[in-house]
């Protein structure tokens, strides 16, 4: 089977491009050394081969469903819950004092990524469950840790975040669960949660539901919600699993995709009492949430990468080995069949994944980076900038992985013919499951609402400055590498290191000239906002998602391109050297095919077309 | 109860391989390497036997150049208690010469089981575990799916083609391990933290003469091909033909 990501790209980004192995460095994680990240990287590696993609086939034919009120999973689910919980991963960046291994972000997500290619449905149990505990962590009563945290740690318990409602899912102002407080100063819940991941299971000994209500008499909209831990089984102070907790599974929904994880609806206090415990202070509910949701929607980006780099690495080898007609120009009909990756348009197809999937790896493992830096760097500017670029960043991270990566997974297919359109064959799964990616933990429309109304707007544009101002260092870094400026005449682009330092110095004007255009659009839509009503506004607040998250992804290809032609005109040779152009190549792709479209988009935003606005209801 | 498990590293077998220019090794440049399959078992049965004993102590040896310390750390973060480090510049392929070697450090050192794998996956000899056996004078068993010890004595089962026998033998023994026993356990990351600080000795191999060495090594020849000549019994004769003419197989 072949390994994803590619262990050649993961050490490429993390130590290449990343500078992860600075991170042994810092007091937190001074246990570590390169040679420990790299054991914990394997472990997932097997981990994942091993428990998860075995049956990542079988979690999709056979979903979950009810016997008597429970819901059976495949045996294998339990089995790979339990020895994800033992290998450490479930608590692995938690402190250690609370049973956790201080794990950075960015190994953990390297690690994680190999779980979500091999089988996301099985592996978001875990992660549904290291999200939970991390918001417990982070909110929690000392009481909450001792009684929830520690279990869900150690994976006795599953957890979940319980935020939609039937009529309250983008809108969670509009939730209506009601909590009613008690005299020992517990809450009694009722009401009904909807998409609730993980909501019913049987593979551990209980689960922990966090819980978006109002307290009765709250203040309506957003500053009227409060956040409880509400276990469907009671614990008691000894932390000894007892009663029900009066949550009742109101049925199963019936995916499209990533058919293993539960989806459900909740029903709370609806048979018998449910107690709720509030978490941090009553109404900050959703404050507290945010944080486990800044951090699902970053992982939903990593899924999406995942997905589309196991069906790039599958696409890619079927390639190799598929033999198919003949090139363009060759009569000879006794001549051998060629294998397919020698036909341009199929190659054309791989680079377009490539370019997409090993940029959206980047993108995630980058934003872990931050969070690294946000939490343990030594610097406050650094720990402060980390914070910025990750408020700018988020909504790109969640959304353009899994949109991008629906076209590459598209393409995959394309490069299996038939065979990719067939069950028998992991593509058209991987196509499913992705296309979750875009709907949950807040739609693509809404993430393009935060970044245009309000990421790229607060203290005065404070974090999208910052991100400009890192990419123009990215061009600074680019041109230093091929001696100040676009050198050479070859056009052979990575070839050779004479066309390295070209294609390279090429791509830093290309990328100056973006971080432009998306700075000018930036700015003539603020313009517009101070006149406009804020609808309009924000009517083509998509496409701005779009146009940045074609810029980013520019800076982020332009950061490898630079590490891989400083490579080559050092004299790398081998297969390194083969790497190295690839990597160049994919940049030069991305800069040639892709990012050409953000002048068209820049300029729909920039004239502040009103189609859609102005289109009416009555006209459809 | 002490037990030592001999552990190779060997490269990682899911490449493409390319023979060196000396046209006797594969070639090294971007090989990844891990500790050899049957080892993974070895270790595993060690470790149980272990806790089934309780109180023992389980040593890792492996033999090689620096590289190898990876491979026993990996050991050690699978929750073996001490590694050895025996330092050559390259393993030879000569079976003898290392068997030679780790019996030096072996003899004396009061193992009550000595494990192997049933062989490396590169190299595939299945000679060094009974050739240790023999330098110390101890009786082997070579191939076991399961393993029990109790009482200074031990207990194997061995697959055969569709049979399976168990076997007795006294302690102090040589066994090698085949797969059949339970998988080898995952470095947790408690684990893999536990191993930095135990023991990794470091010694110089005392590699017995090569008397074997590889002389050329190739890569098997490019399969062509298959070829669709049509559908029907139409065909058969056409079939027949190249059966008889191309593939000279009839």
């Amino acid at each position: 089977m072949t390994t994803v990501p590619s262990p050649r790209d993961l050490d490429f980004l993390l130590y290449e491009v990343l500078d992860t192995a600075a991170l042994a460095a810092r007091p937190r994680h001074g246990e570590y050394s390169r040679e420990a990240f790299d054991a914990v990287i394997d472990t997932a590696r097997q981990l994942a081969a091993d428990h998860l993609a075995p049956h990542q086939k079988a979690n999709d034919e056979h979903e979950p469903h009810v016997v008597d009120g429970k819901v059976v999973t495949i045996p294998e689910v339990a089995r790979a819950f339990r020895a994800v919980a033992d290998a450490g991963f479930i608590a692995a960046t938690h402190d250690a004092e609370l049973g956790g291994m201080q794990l950075p972000h960015t190994i953990a997500t390297a690690a994680l990524l190999h779980l979500d290619a091999a089988n996301v449905a099985t592996a978001s149990y875990a992660l549904l469950t290291t999200g939970a505990a991390n918001l417990i962590a982070a909110h929690g009563s000392d009481d909450q840790k001792a009684r929830f945290l520690a279990p869900m740690l150690a994976g006795r318990f599953t957890g979940t975040m319980a935020l939609s409602e039937p009529d309250a899912g983008s809108s969670l102002a509009d939730l209506r669960t009601r909590a009613t407080p008690m005299d020992d100063g517990t809450f009694r819940i009722t009401g009904t949660k909807m998409w609730i991941s993980g909501g019913e299971n049987e593979i551990a000994e209980n689960i922990v539901h966090l819980v978006l209500a109002r307290i009765d008499g709250a203040p309506p909209g957003v500053r009227g919600i409060s956040l409880f831990v509400v276990p469907k089984r009671l614990v008691d102070d000894r932390g000894a699993v007892g009663a029900t907790n009066g949550v009742v599974l109101g049925g199963l929904i019936h995916k499209m995709g990533w058919r293993g994880t539960t989806s459900t609806v909740l029903n709370f206090g609806e048979q018998g009492p449910c107690t709720g415990y509030l978490v941090g202070r009553a109404h900050h509910g959703l404050a507290c949430m945010f944080h486990m949701m800044n951090e699902a929607r970053i992982g939903v980006g990593r899924a999406g990468a995942a997905m589309g780099y196991a069906a790039y690495r599958y696409s890619l080898e079927y390639a190799r080995t598929r033999r198919q007609g003949r090139l363009p120009g060759e009569k000879d009909p006794t001549r051998p069949q060629v294998p397919i990756i020698e036909h341009p348009d199929v190659r054309r197809m791989l680079l377009q994944q490539k370019s997409v999937v090993e940029a959206a790896v980047h993108l995630t493992m980058l934003c872990a980076r931050l969070v690294d830096d946000l939490e343990t760097a030594a610097d406050e500017s650094v720990r402060r900038e980390a914070g910025l670029l990750l408020e700018v960043l988020t909504p790109v991270a969640k959304s353009w992985p899994g949109e991008a990566c629906q076209e590459a997974i598209s393409n995959a297919m394309q490069i299996l013919g038939g065979y990719g359109f067939a069950r028998e064959y992991p593509i058209e799964q991987l196509y499913r499951d992705n296309r979750l990616n875009p709907i949950h933990e807040g739609t693509n429309g809404i993430q393009a609402l935060d970044l245009l109304g309000r990421k790229v707007r607060q203290d005065d544009g404070a974090a999208l400055t910052l991100l400009l101002a890192r990419m123009g260092a990215t061009v600074a870094a680019a041109r230093e590498a091929v001696g100040g400026g676009t050198a050479g005449t070859s056009t052979n682009g990575g070839g050779t290191s004479l066309g390295a330092a070209h294609t390279l110095g090429t791509l830093a004007d290309a990328l100056e000239a973006a971080v432009a255009r998306l700075a000018a659009t930036t700015g003539a839509l603020g313009e517009a906002s101070a006149t406009l009503p804020p609808a309009r506004a924000l009517a083509n607040a998509s496409v701005y998602l779009e146009l940045a998250s074609r810029t980013i992804v520019a800076w982020l290809w332009l950061q490898q391109a630079t590490v891989a032609a400083r490579a080559l005109v050092a004299g790398t040779t081998g297969d390194d050297a083969e790497f190295y152009r690839g990597k160049l190549q994919a940049a030069r792709y991305w800069f040639g095919w892709e990012l050409p479209r953000t002048e068209a988009q820049a300029a729909l935003l920039t004239r502040l077309d009103s189609t859609v606005y102005e289109m009416q209801v009555a006209w459809f | 109860m002490k037990i030592a498990v001999c552990i190779k590293r060997v490269p990682d077998m899911d490449v493409r391989f390319k023979i060196a220019a000396s046209g006797t090794a594969v070639d090294e440049a971007g090989l990844k390497y891990d500790m050899s399959d049957f080892d993974g078992y070895a270790a595993e049965a060690a470790l149980q036997v272990n806790e089934k004993g309780g109180g023992g102590e389980v040593t890792a040896l492996c033999l090689g150049p620096d590289a190898v310390q990876e491979t026993l750390r990996k050991a050690l973060s699978m929750g073996i208690d001490k590694a050895v480090h025996l330092k050559c510049d390259a393993v030879p392929f000569d079976g003898w010469a290392i068997a030679q070697a780790l019996a030096a450090q072996l003899g004396g050192g009061g193992y009550d089981l000595i494990l192997f794998g049933r062989m490396s996956i590169d190299s595939s000899n299945q000679s060094v575990g009974p050739m240790v056996a023999e330098l110390l004078g101890l009786p082997c068993v070579t191939a076991a799916s399961r393993l029990d010890v109790s009482g200074g004595t031990g207990k194997a089962q061995r697959e055969l083609e569709g049979a399976s026998e168990t076997v007795e033998f006294p302690l102090p023994a040589v066994v090698s391990i085949d797969e059949g026993v339970a998988r080898p356990r995952y470095p947790s990351l408690k684990g893999i933290m536990a191993a930095k600080k135990k023991p990794l000795e470091v010694k110089p191999a005392q590699l017995g003469a090569v008397t074997v060495t590889v002389t050329t090594m190739e890569l098997p020849p490019e399969r062509n091909a298959g070829r669709i000549i049509g559908e029907g019994p139409d065909m058969v004769p056409e079939l027949v033909r190249l059966l008889q003419t191309e593939a000279k197989v009839l």
